[in-house]
C-alpha cells in the first residue's frame, strides 16, 4: 500500500538557492598511489576507479595493492614497530599525534570536499561532523600516548605490534581516525585498507603523516577490494585485526583468526531501535528520529532504523514525521543546503531497493518523501514504512539506507522486548520526559550505545561498540585502548 | 561404599539425561567414586537454566551479589577438610599443599566478592564529551557464559574461572575437570547450600572435549571461556563461536599459574561496556 503525499501545506513552501561548495577545494588528482614504508608507490594489484556516486563520473584512478604489496606493508610496519615507533617514549608519540590532528584541521576544507565527492555524503556532514571528529580522535589519543599506565589496564601495558585495519566506506576518514589514533597512541604500527569505493581521503591522510614527519612504516595505507582485506586478515605478520563492516564479513574474519591468538575487534551491523513513549517531547523526538536514520543517507550501522512508538501517539507522530521528512532536501552533496546526499554505490542502492520491495510485498505501508530525485547518480528518497511487523525483513535486516520501519507498542516492557528482539546490539534511542523511565529502559536495552532524548552522538572520549552480533571491543575512551594493548 | 555423584543444574542435582556415569580415580589410579557423565542434552538444559536465572542475577544489586559470593566463601570454609582431601586425591599433592590451595580458593572467592560493587567504578567512566551531554559508560554482564574449567587445578582453577563470571553478573554453564571432578561436585553442594540462586552456576561433570563444541556453537551462550578445553580443539571452538559472534576469552598456551594476581582481565572480558547519553540543558 502507498500513502498519498502529505498535504502540501506541510511542505516548506520556499525554495533554496543553490549554495555549492567549490569542488576545487578537494585538490582532486587523477591518480592516487598507496603509502608504504613512508613512500607513495604504485601497487602491483588491480587499479581501482573511484567514482562520484552523486554524478557517476570518474574521480580518480587509485593504484591497488597485490598480496605481495601487503607483505611489504606488513614488513614495513614490523620494522617501524621494532626500530622507531615501538621503542619511542609515549611523550614523543603524543607529539606526532597532536601534529596529525592539527594538520587534519588545517586541511579540513580540502578533506571535507574530497570526502563528499568520493562518498556522496552531504558537505555539511563531512565538514561539520566527519572531519572535525576525526581530528578530535587524534587529539584525544595524543594525550593517552604517555598516560597508558593510568588507563586501568595495569602498569606498563605493552602494544600488540602490527595492527591490520579494515574500514568501511560510510565514514572513510572518521573510521580511519578511530582505528589509527588509538593504535598509534598505544605504540602499535598499522597497515590500513580503506574501502574499495572510498580510498581518497585515506591517501591524503598519508600525505598528512608525511607532513607530520611520522617515521616511515608507522602508517601504511594499501588500497584494494575485499581480497586485499582478506590478505591482511590472514597475514601471519599481523598481530591484531580491527574491522568495521558487515556482520557477515566480521564472522568470516573471526573464523580466519580462530586459533591464531591474534586479537580481533569487530564493529559490525546493527538494527537500532528508537523507543518513543507517549510523554516524549514529540518535536524533539522527531528531530532525533530524522537525524537517527536519515543522516549519511542511513548508511550508519548504529542508525535508529526501527522506530517503536507507543500506540496512543503513533498516528500523531507519524503525521508529523511525514511532514518533517518531506522537508529534507535531497540532491547535490556539495550543496551546503543538501540534507540527503547520494547512496555510496549502485550495489548499495540495489540492496536498499531489494529490501524496500520486500517491505511492500510483506504488507508494510510505504510512504516516500515527495522530494525530486536527480537524473543521474545513486539516490534513494527518504522512506518510512508503517504497519511493520517484527517478522518482516525490513524489521530484521540492516537496510543501510534512508529507510525507517515503524512499529508500535503498548507497555514499556513490550517496548524493551521489541527493541531487544534482534541478533544485533549496537544502538538504541529512548524518548520520554520521565527520567526514571529513561534509566529503566537504558538498563534493560542490550546495546552498546543508548541515546536518551538524542541520537547518533559520538565523541572520542565515549566508548562505542556493540553487544551480541554487532561485534566486540570498543572504540574510544579508556575502554577503547584495550583493543591495542597486550592486557 | 562408592557414591555416584550427580550434575548440578538449575539448583537441583539431576542425573545425566544420558544415564552415563564415569569412574573417578585418584592421582595413583585408585577408584574414588562415580561421577555423572554429562551429555549434549545436559548442556542444553543447563543453558536454559542459566538463561532463566540471568535476569534475576544480573539485576540483583552489586551489594547483594557481593554478599552471596562472600557467603559461598564461608560455606566453602566449612568444607575445608573435605576440599583438602579431594585436592590431595585429585592432584596428588601433599596435605599441606592441598590445604594451602583450599585457603587460596576461599580467598579467591572473597576477592571476587569484593569486586561486585567496584567493577563499574574501575571499568566505567564519565565521558567528558565535547558538547552539552551527560555521557557515561558502565560494564554490564555479557549474559550466559560457557566455562571449560581447568583440567589440572581442580579447585583453585575452578574457583578462579567461575567467580569472576558470576561476580560480574553473568550466569554460567561450567564443565569441570574431566579426570578431577570431585572438587567441582563438592563446590556444587556448597553453591546449593549458600544463597546463590539456582541456575546462576550450573556444574556439569563430563568430558570437556565432548561438551565444549556444543557450548561454543550454542546460539544462547554469549561468551566462552575455553581454558580447560584441549588446545587442539581451540581453533575449532573459535570457529564455531564466530557464527554467533560469541565472545571467546583469549587463552594463552598452557594452564595459567592460578596462585598469581588475577587482575581484572576476566571481569573485563565477560562484561560489555554500555555508553548512555542524555542532553544537558534547562
Amino acid at each position: 500500500m502507498t500513502d498519498p503525499a502529505p498535504d502540501s501545506a506541510h511542505i516548506v513552501p520556499w525554495q533554496y538557492s543553490p549554495a555549492p561548495v567549490p569542488r576545487e577545494l578537494a585538490n582532486l588528482r587523477s591518480h592516487y598511489r598507496m603509502f608504504l614504508g613512508g613512500e607513495f608507490v604504485d601497487g602491483d594489484g588491480e587499479s581501482l576507479t573511484s567514482i562520484n556516486p552523486a554524478t557517476e563520473e570518474v574521480l580518480a584512478e587509485v593504484s591497488g595493492a597485490s598480496a605481495s604489496d601487503v607483505d611489504r606493508a606488513v614488513a614495513a610496519a614490523r620494522a617501524a614497530f621494532e626500530r622507531s615507533w615501538g621503542p619511542m617514549p609515549g611523550s614523543e608519540r603524543a607529539k606526532y599525534l597532536f601534529r596529525i590532528a592539527r594538520l587534519i584541521q588545517e586541511r579540513g576544507r580540502e578533506l571535507a570536499v574530497l570526502e563528499t565527492l568520493d562518498n556522496g555524503k552531504p558537505i555539511k556532514e563531512s565538514r561539520d561532523v566527519d572531519i572535525p571528529t576525526a581530528a578530535a580522535h587524534f587529539f584525544h589519543h595524543a594525550g593517552w600516548a604517555d598516560k597508558l599506565d593510568h588507563a586501568g589496564h595495569g602498569a606498563n601495558p605493552r602494544p600488540l605490534g602490527v595492527a591490520g585495519q579494515i574500514i568501511p566506506w560510510n565514514f572513510p576518514l572518521l573510521m580511519l581516525a578511530r582505528k589509527i589514533a588509538p593504535a598509534l597512541a598505544c605504540g602499535n604500527t598499522v597497515v590500513l585498507k580503506p574501502a574499495e569505493t572510498t580510498p581518497l581521503t585515506a591517501l591524503v591522510f598519508a600525505e598528512i603523516c608525511e607532513q607530520a614527519g611520522l617515521p616511515a612504516g608507522v602508517v601504511n595505507i594499501v588500497a584494494g577490494a575485499d581480497d586485499i582485506g582478506a590478505e591482511i586478515v590472514a597475514h601471519g605478520g599481523v598481530d591484531k585485526i580491527a574491522f568495521t563492516g558487515s556482520t557477515e564479513v566480521g564472522k568470516r574474519i573471526r573464523r580466519t583468526l580462530a586459533g591464531t591468538g591474534r586479537k580481533p575487534t569487530l564493529e559490525l551491523g546493527g538494527k537500532g531501535a528508537s523507543i518513543v513513549f507517549d510523554d516524549a517531547p514529540i518535536d524533539q523526538a522527531i528531530e532525533g528520529i530524522v537525524g537517527g536514520v536519515f543522516v549519511n543517507q542511513g548508511q550508519v550501522s548504529c542508525a535508529g532504523s526501527r522506530l517503536l512508538v507507543q500506540e496512543s501517539i503513533a498516528e500523531e507522530l507519524l503525521d508529523k514525521l511525514h511532514s518533517r521528512v518531506a522537508t529534507l532536501r535531497l540532491g547535490d552533496p556539495l550543496d551546503a543546503n543538501t540534507d540527503v546526499g547520494a547512496i555510496n554505490s549502485a550495489t548499495r542502492l540495489d540492496r536498499i531497493t531489494e529490501l524496500t520491495d520486500a517491505g511492500d510485498s510483506e504488507g508494510a505501508r510505504r510512504w516516500t518523501s515527495p522530494c525530486p530525485l536527480p537524473d543521474r547518480g545513486f539516490f534513494f528518497a527518504p522512506t518510512v514504512f508503517s504497519d511493520v511487523q517484527q517478522s518482516m525483513r525490513i524489521a530484521r535486516e540492516e537496510i543501510f539506507g534512508p529507510v525507517l520501519s515503524v512499529l508500535t507498542f503498548r507497555t514499556p516492557d513490550e517496548a524493551v522486548a521489541k527493541a531487544n528482539n534482534t541478533s544485533y546490539g549496537l544502538s538504541a534511542g529512548i524518548w520520554t520526559e520521565k527520567g526514571s523511565r529513561i534509566l529503566w529502559a537504558a538498563q534493560r536495552i542490550r546495546a552498546g550505545a543508548v541515546w536518551a532524548n538524542t541520537f547518533n552522538r559520538f565523541d572520542p572520549t565515549a566508548p562505542f561498540g556493540g553487544y551480541r552480533e554487532s561485534g566486540f571491543g570498543r572504540e574510544g575512551g579508556r575502554a577503547g585502548l584495550e583493543a591495542y594493548l597486550d592486557v | 561404599m562408592a557414591r555416584t555423584h550427580k550434575l548440578y543444574v538449575a539448583g537441583a542435582f539431576p542425573r545425566s539425561e544420558s544415564g552415563r556415569v564415569h569412574p573417578v580415580h585418584d592421582s595413583r589410579g585408585e577408584f574414588l567414586a562415580n561421577a555423572a557423565w554429562a551429555s549434549r542434552k545436559d548442556v542444553r538444559d543447563a543453558v536454559v537454566a542459566a538463561r532463566k536465572a540471568f535476569d534475576g542475577w544480573s539485576e540483583a544489586t552489586a551489594y547483594n551479589r557481593g554478599q552471596v559470593l562472600f557467603r559461598v566463601a564461608e560455606v566453602m570454609e566449612g568444607r575445608r577438610a573435605q576440599f583438602a582431601d579431594e585436592v590431595v586425591a585429585a592432584e596428588g599433592v601433599s596435605r599441606e599443599a592441598a590445604e594451602s590451595t583450599v585457603d587460596k580458593s576461599i580467598d579467591r572467592m572473597v576477592w571476587y566478592a569484593g569486586w561486585t560493587d567496584k567493577l563499574a567504578m574501575v571499568l566505567g567512566t564519565v565521558n567528558p564529551v565535547a558538547g552539552p551531554y551527560f555521557s557515561f559508560s558502565a560494564p554490564e554482564p555479557t549474559g550466559v557464559v560457557g566455562v571449560l574449567a581447568p583440567q589440572k587445578s581442580a579447585l583453585l582453577g575452578l574457583v578462579s574461572v567461575v567467580a569472576p563470571v558470576i561476580a560480574a553478573g553473568n550466569t554460567c554453564v561450567v564443565v569441570s575437570s574431566t579426570e578431577r571432578p570431585l572438587p567441582a561436585v563438592t563446590l556444587s553442594e556448597v553453591l546449593a547450600t549458600s544463597d546463590l540462586p539456582g541456575g546462576v552456576v550450573n556444574l556439569l561433570t563430563g568430558d570437556a572435549a565432548e561438551l565444549a563444541p556444543w557450548l561454543a556453537s550454542h546460539a544462547d551462550v554469549n561468551a566462552l571461556d575455553p581454558t580447560g578445553a584441549p588446545e587442539s580443539l581451540r581453533a575449532d571452538l573459535e570457529r564455531s563461536a564466530a557464527e554467533t559472534v560469541k565472545r571467546v576469552l583469549d587463552v594463552r598456551h598452557g594452564e595459567p599459574d592460578w596462585s598469581g594476581d588475577p587482575g581484572v582481565r576476566r571481569l573485563r572480558e565477560f562484561t560489555e561496556i554500555k555508553t548512555v547519553w542524555h542532553p544537558v540543558g534547562t
